[in-house]
């Protein structure tokens, strides 16, 4: 199958097989005004399926989201139909109202108008805690 | 402006240099009896908690200063729905310094945020009691002569006691600690205390729901209750609440320095025939208590 190349825009690539659509909802990629293509269990070597999202158009990612949902993402930025730029996402150190702490004791449960914030407290076991009360971030 | 949320807040150095200044508070009262004329404490309770309250008024009072505050929130603007960053900003209007107890987990931080004053976290919660750390470190400074070389028993409710928790988090910063973990099954230790604090900084430790196995090696046995509004099962908090009782048999083969600390209050896990026993230091304890609190509210309002 063919999608066609774009010549400015971004390609994430490397998203895990059937995770396009979880990504395409979180950066909202649905509201823009260009061209989006998700491929869905594209053969790839290193993964043996894998999704990409092709945007056809430059636009600031949330990379905090990226890593967040799936940290072996790969960016490229297209520029004039040449690759100009490619970098892996990390795991965030914070991450601020993409999860909702589940302590019902936790102080965000009583004063709404507090973010959300997780800190990564274990690279390795990718741990997040709750910034307040440091239970454990629920999968 | 420093605040006191959590223990790891404080160096090692800071901890030590604030064991310095309260023994001084303990040899030499009279020096410290003006330092905070004039400056005045709020004490925000916004649930009960009379004794690390009267334990904080009493050192501010020692220091000369003055103290305002609520012991309870239903006596306070909460209950007409006010957030605790508004309440912390009006509070910090009237008050130097905050000594801040609330039932939900991460409100005195949220606290801080937005404080232009010190706040000092009286217990969030299940989850931090800075001040009792401090408290139990003072004991453990004063009755042992030292805070590292030490065997730690430490029995009960391992799983809740935010003491505990706290107590392992402050003592594997120094140098050759080893701990016995004695609880029931159900109330082991947290595997997250095990992995993150434990085995992250190596140090040795001993589970068992056995506290005469170990009983002879220890330095410090630190006894705590089975809290009731911890259990969500009747049955389970009947079932575990007298699961040890610490008593003069049970103390045969332990050292003759042993010392029992218990961050009060105590229901039945230590027998009162104990109590006249050297090695028990919970009274004491709750004394030093007083005295690590004024050393805390000098350094945090900056008075020498």
């Amino acid at each position: 199958m063919n999608i066609d190349s774009i010549k400015n825009g971004i390609v994430i690539d490397h998203i895990k097989a059937k995770k396009g659509m979880e990504i395409y909802k979180a950066l909202n990629l649905g509201e823009l005004d260009c061209s989006v293509a998700i491929i869905t269990n594209a053969k790839s070597k290193k993964m043996g399926r894998k999704d990409i999202i092709k945007i056809d158009k430059n636009i600031d990612l949330d990379l905090d989201i990226l890593g967040y949902l799936d940290s072996n993402i790969t960016i490229n930025i297209i520029e004039n139909n040449e690759r100009k730029e490619k970098y892996h996402v990390e795991l965030p150190k914070e991450i601020v109202n993409i999860a909702k702490c589940k302590n019902p004791r936790c102080i965000t449960s009583s004063e709404n108008e507090l973010q959300q914030i997780f800190i990564l407290t274990d690279k390795d076991k990718k741990t997040y805690r709750c910034k307040y009360c440091e239970t454990l971030k629920e999968e | 402006m420093k605040h006191l949320i959590d223990i790891k807040d404080l160096t090692v150095e800071e901890i030590d240099e604030l064991i310095k200044v309260a023994k001084d508070i303990m040899q030499f009262p009279d020096k410290y009896s003006e330092k905070c004329k004039h400056k005045k404490l709020a004490t925000l309770f916004f649930e009960p908690s009379t004794r690390t309250r009267l334990s904080f008024e009493s050192a501010m009072m020692e220091l000369g200063g003055n103290v305002i505050g609520f012991s309870e929130a239903s006596s306070s603007s909460t209950a007409k729905g006010e957030s605790v960053s508004d309440t912390i900003r009006v509070v910090g209007g009237y008050a130097d310094i905050i000594a801040m107890r609330h039932p939900k987990e991460g409100a005195p931080l949220v606290a801080s945020i937005k404080s232009t004053i010190p706040i000092i976290n009286a217990g969030d919660g299940g989850h931090n009691h800075p001040t009792q750390t401090l408290t139990d470190l003072l004991t453990i400074a004063c009755e042992k002569n030292r805070l590292d070389n030490l065997t730690i028993g430490l029995c009960g409710d391992l799983k809740f006691g935010r003491t505990v928790h706290s107590l392992i988090t402050a003592m594997v910063r120094y140098k050759n600690i080893k701990f016995v973990l004695i609880s029931p099954e159900e109330l082991k230790i947290p595997d997250y205390i095990k992995e993150e604090v434990l085995d992250k900084n190596r140090i040795e430790y001993i589970e068992t729901n056995d506290i005469e196995e170990h009983m002879e090696k220890l330095d410090i046995l630190y006894m705590t209750r089975v809290q009731k509004e911890r259990f969500f099962n009747e049955e389970d908090y009947v079932r575990l609440k007298d699961y040890y009782i610490l008593n003069k048999s049970k103390l045969e083969k332990a050292k003759a320095d042993l010392a029992i600390l218990h961050p009060l209050p105590r229901v039945n896990e230590i027998s009162t025939e104990v109590d006249d026993d050297p090695r028990a230091c919970y009274f004491k304890q709750a004394r030093y208590g007083k005295y690590i609190r004024m050393a805390l509210i000098l350094k945090l309002l900056e008075i020498k």
